[in-house]
């Protein structure tokens, strides 16, 4: 399975996990154009930590990957890398490649 | 999952930590521990790792071996420290910077590392250790003082961003314990401190473990962001 399947598929799965814990008004649709935060997001910013930390774990457990999600360069961004699933998912997938090499 | 408590000390290896070691193994906890040389006890539920409190990486990989291993963590003690006692004017930057790192930058390591694996259980209690010697304000101890002035911050400040995860975050605030990190001081300078406590008298282990079980105690729930100085400091 491609990096890009992979992440994608932690991606969802966490934000499977995450909608548990919300009520039913706020639960994420799992699609890669969700809008997660920022403008027309879905996400308060106590819940985006809660995503951030179980794609965290996720990463770990699933493919053995220890990496920081919302360090300086996420923060310092134009574009935020959490304004939706699509850019989340990007931004996993080149700080992998990033570490890989 | 691991059925029994699961526990996570820093600063292990002697002294207070080795204490606390054998006290929670004798109350039934699993322990992890770490410093940065081996450890030279062992027990079935006792797991070392050897460590700099604040390298993030390995820090990062003790938490997902424990969480791996045992799926849960119900309390992290924040006890790794150094100490270095000295005038402000005779202190090399090399030496605040060890001392800001181990004291201030490992216990927020751990704190954060920990919160993430207690949140899954939306339970967990966090203890760092702050000292007398900040309110005391004592000459020659300005980095050591300051650096648990820090920690008194951290701990008021992570309480409140960790309630949401009904994760407490105290600290206990020890006296002098004759351990390695106060023999270095000179005599004439520990009377003077002890003469400054409510209590004239040197803490022990024990007085330090009193306060821990009151903090991570099912019935102290609703205790957070408290420091409780020994000693009446």
């Amino acid at each position: 399975m491609s990096i890009e399947s992979q992440v994608d598929q932690i991606l969802l799965n966490a934000i499977h996990e995450i909608n548990e814990q919300l009520p039913p008004n706020q639960k994420m649709k799992a699609d890669k154009s969700t809008l997660l935060f920022g403008k027309d997001g879905v996400l308060d910013s106590l819940t985006l930590v809660n995503l951030i930390v179980a794609v965290e774990q996720k990463l770990q457990e699933s493919m053995n990957a220890t990496i920081t999600l919302a360090d300086e360069r996420a923060m310092s961004q134009k574009n935020s890398p959490f304004k939706s699933v699509e850019s989340f998912a990007n931004y996993i997938v080149m700080l992998l490649k990033e570490q890989s090499n | 999952m691991n059925q029994q408590r699961v526990m996570l000390i820093t600063g292990t290896r002697k002294g207070i930590g080795k204490y606390l070691v054998d006290y929670y193994i004798e109350k039934g906890y699993t322990i992890y521990g770490c410093s940065r040389e081996p450890a030279d006890y062992s027990y079935p539920n006792y797991h070392h790792y050897c460590l700099d409190v604040a390298d993030e990486p390995k820090v990062r990989q003790l938490f997902a071996d424990l969480l791996k291993n045992e799926g849960r963590l119900d309390v992290l003690i924040n006890n790794a420290g150094i100490a270095s006692m000295n005038h402000a004017l005779l202190t090399p930057v090399t030496t605040v910077q060890k001392i800001l790192s181990t004291n201030v930058v490992g216990s927020f390591l751990f704190s954060r590392e920990a919160a993430k694996v207690m949140m899954k259980r939306k339970s967990g209690r966090i203890v760092n250790f702050a000292t007398v010697a900040t309110p005391m304000k004592l000459a020659g101890e300005a980095i050591y003082a300051s650096s648990k002035a820090a920690i008194v911050t951290l701990t008021q400040i992570l309480a409140r961003e960790f309630s949401d995860y009904n994760v407490t975050v105290n600290a206990v605030g020890p006296t002098p314990v004759l351990t390695d990190l106060i023999r270095s001081v000179p005599q004439e300078k520990m009377d003077v401190l002890l003469r400054q406590q409510a209590i004239h008298r040197f803490g022990e282990f024990p007085d330090i473990s009193n306060v821990i079980d009151f903090f991570i105690k099912p019935e102290s729930d609703f205790v957070t962001g408290q420091i409780i100085y020994l000693g009446g400091a």
